[in-house]
């Protein structure tokens, strides 16, 4: 984690609001290759908002996104997707009524010659995927809305990582697991930082991620308290940043920091 | 069904001996991959069919009366496939009686008024420029309600409702009221009857091309599945697969060929091609009816839209989950218009096909179809939550709704009464699918 190089992800001064109401105030996060950076925040803090930016499915009033240190034009989630940017939403966003082949592929279906979808080989390359993810999956042919929670949480992650993705935006991806699903998910994300991806981990609970992650950023109405390295800081002190705002000596204070009186 | 069936080279499961009774069945279901929501409807439709033939004293099920109901059928049963791709998509099309109505006028007028002032009457090419006329218009029609609904967010319901209104009204504008007719010699061909069928020998052609299809259809499935060394059906399974279709297509054949010319057009043939009349009568069959082919071949090709194109798959992305399909960039708003547009040209079609059958175009035409193919839809298992639903499940239920129309013509009903006949069984239909889709869970 040398902090020369060029960082993959950089949002700048991110502002965006809804009606008047600021959800993203000046906020500015980074994340390397490799490195797993955790937003933390109560709901309702702004992480999930300035992450839909950067994968496109909100537009930013204000602010610079740059990848690779390259100015990035990210309009819609396909923009995003071309940037290698791939999320994992909350509510999972997966198409309840169709299988995991189509899941994964839903909206870069592989076509024959004759234009029509490849179904034989969508499900081979899921199947193999899958095998790699969670290889007592084996339920390709039915709906994704008959599978587990864990199952259908594989299912979005296979369809992030299908397409080489190299900014992976999980958000709260536990949330919806049991312990064991949760120790999975662990290893998956360990595995894939090794592969160099940068991942994004978005959790209003820091114990589901603090071990997980090099770095956190912690936001508060809409705005960065600070970030930290995590081995810089103790979860009692980014639980303070959380909640209180207040930004401990390991942490580098951000727009929102609590102001010392 | 819930099951993936496990790769069996050679048929020695069927051979198991010392299984229990209802294991049988419900593996002969499993392993033929035979959906038994699609076989409920089969059986309701086939309970209808003998009730029916029952009651009216043997006069339902014989071939004239199944012909006929064929022809009836093809007119709602085109619309119902593009009403599937609507409803599934969580929107509805309030307006296809309207738009048929509308479209059939505009083809009425370009070829009983318009074309033959340039081409003089009955020239081969008045029924193409006819039919691509309503065509146009249609997908018109469609393209500007799925713009209202998908880019200034109207929703569907609303749009179509003023479309039904709009339609109508526009219907009327057209001739000032007037009814148009007669329709072009060539363009009265799509609406069956005598002339408009294709006779015996090119119906057993087309049913043999059809179960050659089938054939190829299996086979290719089973060497893609081996491709890729996915789980393969047993190959008894494929073989009753081919039978039972194989069995319903020449079947549907022979029925239709034994559907013969009425005694006064066959005289009339019989004297003007100097041909002697025998003692029986003659006999003509008048094979499978244009219109019939037409709904088939539209389900056919709606069917592979839905299935086998990216189209169809975004199609019912969207009903799932619009949300995760806009997240996964697919442009949800454009796969709407498209859909309506679509629906639009299937609405000309079936306007071809009724105005042809009529032999005019009329102001009233169309009306409560759109009830007619909501119905046929829902009854035959499209979700009105969105997601599910199958263009060869609405067909048959645009099959079920005109057999109980049907049926209860053949009973001298009045149709007061079958209205609410239709009525009450399209909410028992939905009644028990919402049972069947519990249960399933």
């Amino acid at each position: 984690m040398t902090e020369q190089n060029t960082p993959l992800v950089e949002m700048k001064n991110i502002s965006i609001s809804f009606g008047g109401i600021h959800a993203v105030e000046n906020a500015s996060v980074d994340l390397f290759p490799g490195e797993v950076v955790a937003l933390l925040g109560h709901n309702g803090a702004g992480k999930s908002t300035l992450i839909k930016v950067l994968s496109g499915a909100y537009k930013r009033d204000n602010g610079d996104i740059m990848i690779n240190g390259e100015a990035a034009d990210i309009r819609n989630p396909r923009d995003a997707k071309k940037y290698g940017i791939e999320t994992i939403y909350q509510t999972l966003a997966v198409a309840d009524n169709v299988d995991a082949a189509a899941n994964l592929y839903l909206g870069r279906e592989l076509q024959t010659k004759w234009g029509t979808l490849d179904d034989v080989a969508m499900e081979a390359s899921t199947r193999e995927v899958m095998g790699r993810l969670n290889p007592n999956f084996k339920r390709f042919k039915e709906p994704v809305k008959a599978l587990s929670g864990g199952q259908r949480q594989s299912v979005a992650i296979a369809r992030a990582i299908l397409f080489d993705a190299r900014i992976l935006i999980m958000d709260e991806p536990t949330a919806a697991l049991g312990p064991q699903e949760t120790a999975q998910v662990g290893d998956l994300i360990k595995q894939l930082k090794r592969e160099g991806i940068g991942i994004f981990l978005i959790s209003h609970d820091i114990h589901d991620v603090f071990d997980l992650a090099d770095r956190v950023f912690v936001m508060k109405n809409g705005k960065v308290v600070g970030h930290a390295r995590t081995e810089d800081v103790t979860k009692d002190e980014v639980l303070g940043m959380i909640i209180l705002g207040k930004v401990p000596p390991g942490a580098t204070p951000g727009p929102g920091a609590m102001k010392v009186a | 069904m819930a099951e993936t069936i496990q790769s069996t080279t050679n048929s020695k499961t069927s051979g198991a001996a010392g299984q229990a009774e209802g294991n049988i069945v419900a593996r002969f279901f499993r392993a033929t991959e035979i959906d038994t929501r699609m076989l409920g409807m089969i059986g309701a439709l086939l309970i209808i069919w003998v009730g029916f033939h029952i009651l009216t004293g043997g006069l339902f099920l014989t071939p004239r009366n199944l012909w006929n109901l064929s022809v009836q059928t093809a007119s709602v049963a085109v619309m119902a496939t593009g009403m599937v791709l609507v409803i599934v998509t969580r929107n509805i099309d309030l307006s296809v009686g309207s738009i048929l109505g509308f479209t059939g006028m505009i083809m009425g007028v370009l070829q009983a008024r318009l074309l033959p002032e340039l081409f003089g009457f009955n020239h081969p090419a008045i029924w193409i420029i006819a039919l691509a006329g309503g065509l146009i218009v249609g997908a018109l029609i469609g393209t500007l309600h799925g713009v209202i609904i998908a880019f200034l967010g109207v929703p569907s319901f609303i749009v179509t409702l003023g479309g039904l209104l709009i339609w109508r009204g526009a219907t009327w504008f057209v001739t000032s009221g007037q009814t148009v007719a007669p329709m072009d010699v060539n363009f009265r061909l799509m609406g069956g009857g005598t002339e408009g069928s294709i006779g015996a020998t090119w119906s057993w052609i087309v049913g043999i091309i059809a179960c050659l299809a089938i054939i190829a259809a299996i086979i290719n499935a089973r060497h893609q599945r081996k491709r890729f060394s996915f789980p393969r059906r047993p190959v008894w399974a494929e073989y009753v697969l081919v039978a039972l279709g194989c069995i319903v297509v020449l079947g549907a054949v022979w029925i239709a060929n034994q559907y013969y010319w009425p005694i006064a057009i066959a005289r009339r043939y019989a004297e003007a091609n100097n041909i002697a009349w025998p003692e029986g009568g003659l006999l003509i069959s008048q094979g499978i009816a244009i219109p019939v082919l037409m709904a088939i071949a539209v389900g056919i090709v709606m069917t592979f839209i839905a299935t086998r194109l990216r189209f169809g798959r975004y199609v019912f992305a969207i009903g799932g989950n619009p949300e995760a399909a806009e997240l996964a960039g697919i442009k949800t708003r454009w796969v709407t218009v498209k859909i309506f547009a679509l629906m639009g040209m299937l609405c000309a079609i079936a306007a071809a096909i009724s105005t042809a059958r009529l032999n005019a175009a009329t102001n009233a035409q169309g009306e409560l179809d759109e009830l007619y193919t909501i119905a046929a839809a829902v009854i035959g298992g499209t979700s009105l939550a969105g997601g599910m639903g199958s263009i060869a499940g609405a067909m048959l239920g645009a099959l079920v709704m005109q057999s109980l129309q049907s049926g209860m013509v053949l009973l001298g009903i009045d149709s007061p009464f079958q209205r609410i006949v239709v009525g009450m069984v399209l909410v028992t239909a939905v009644w028990l699918d919402t049972v069947y889709r519990a249960r399933a869970k």
